[in-house]
């Protein structure tokens, strides 16, 4: 196809080539790793100050020495929700996102795999990977993992399914956190439900509270069932 | 959607493809069902070109409509919104046939100057 646009003439170019396919490239590639260590590895993603961290110390609390676990933590700056884990010792790598384009708000496969490098994989049954704080991105970039779980808090607005409708798809298990503070709340559990099941219909969802411990042991029970295969 | 690290991978992949010469337009086809923000990509793509051989380059987006065709009824809905419903029975298990691409189709490049390097004309 030739074109008289300018003095130059034009031709086209098929290119055909996904916009994130290098990293789902990377994706396949840690996947690979992961199921040659056999490990079960969870992507937990959720706006910031939902209580991912805090369920983080409550699962660790329950489930560790018995389950072979690692974390990955993905923040922008800092190291202090994996300064957090130190008391459990368990490999615990943290990624901060700072000095990418400018900081990103996101995990991404190629930042999973630099980390990986840092983690005994091989004896690890489950990998939790604490995503960053953010409500859009981490839906976009697969890791590797095996499925991806959202901490949603009550405090949060029953209508948010609405609002970020690719983070709530991608995942297929949604904890509702801080039920402790319902009684401060007008929150309606029914409209959440309503509103969760216009954009993933049926997606299973868990209410605890990571700070009274309530429904935790479910959690872990869902993770357990799922890392032993 | 952080447009900026997607308009990165674009510039990527566009420079793999054009082989050093002048990139006129990139040709993505973008699902609705992608929530990318049209003018926010295009913001980024030519802000990132800026003094670079890709300068003056310009995105074209193709927005491809979201359609299910309903598991129960067989029927095809293009979707507008959220919730994703049949048309046909209102029910809510769809098999999406569209509206998730996400890829660089072409590109418009001048052609080479004289004698070096491969021509993909394509019609």
């Amino acid at each position: 196809m030739l074109e008289e646009a300018s003095a130059r003439p034009s031709i086209k170019t098929v290119v055909m080539e996904g916009v994130l396919d290098a990293n789902d490239a990377l994706a396949q590639a840690n996947r690979a790793d992961f199921d040659r260590a056999g490990s079960f590895v969870v992507n937990i993603m959720s706006s910031p100050g939902s209580g991912k961290t805090t369920l983080l110390e409550r699962t660790l609390e329950r489930i560790v020495p018995d389950v072979r676990v690692g974390v990955l933590e993905g923040d922008v700056r800092t190291s202090l929700d994996a300064d957090r884990l130190e008391r459990f010792h368990v490999p615990v790598v943290q990624i901060n996102t700072a000095g990418g384009m400018g900081g990103s708000c996101h995990l991404d496969a190629n930042m999973v795999r630099i980390a990986l490098r840092q983690l005994p994989l091989d004896g690890l049954e489950l990998l939790i990977v604490e995503n960053v704080g953010n409500l859009v991105c981490p839906a976009a970039f697969k890791l590797g993992e095996d499925c991806c779980v959202m901490v949603f808090s009550v405090t949060e607005g029953e209508d948010k399914p609405l609002k970020y409708p690719q983070m709530f798809r991608a995942v297929s298990l949604v904890l509702v956190n801080k039920i402790d503070l319902l009684p401060h709340l007008d929150f309606d559990m029914a409209k959440f439900d309503r509103c969760l099941d216009d954009v993933n219909p049926g997606v299973e969802r868990m209410l605890l509270s990571a700070r009274t411990g309530e429904g935790v042991d479910a959690w872990c029970e869902w993770l357990r069932a799922r890392h032993k295969r | 959607m952080h447009e900026l690290s997607l308009a990165a991978s674009i510039v990527d992949i566009v420079e793999r493809h054009a082989g050093g010469v002048a990139v006129r337009s990139v040709y993505l086809k973008v699902g609705r069902l992608r929530q990318v923000v049209p003018d926010a990509l295009t913001f980024g793509f030519e802000a990132l070109v800026q003094d670079t051989p890709l300068q003056g380059a310009t995105l074209e987006l193709q927005l491809i409509p979201a359609v299910g065709r309903c598991r129960a009824c067989g029927v095809e809905t293009t979707l507008e919104e959220f919730p994703l419903l049949c048309g046909g029975c209102g029910g809510l298990d769809l098999e999406i046939l569209s509206g998730e691409e996400f890829f660089v189709e072409s590109l418009e490049v001048e052609e080479a100057d004289v004698g070096g390097g491969e021509r993909a004309a394509v019609d």
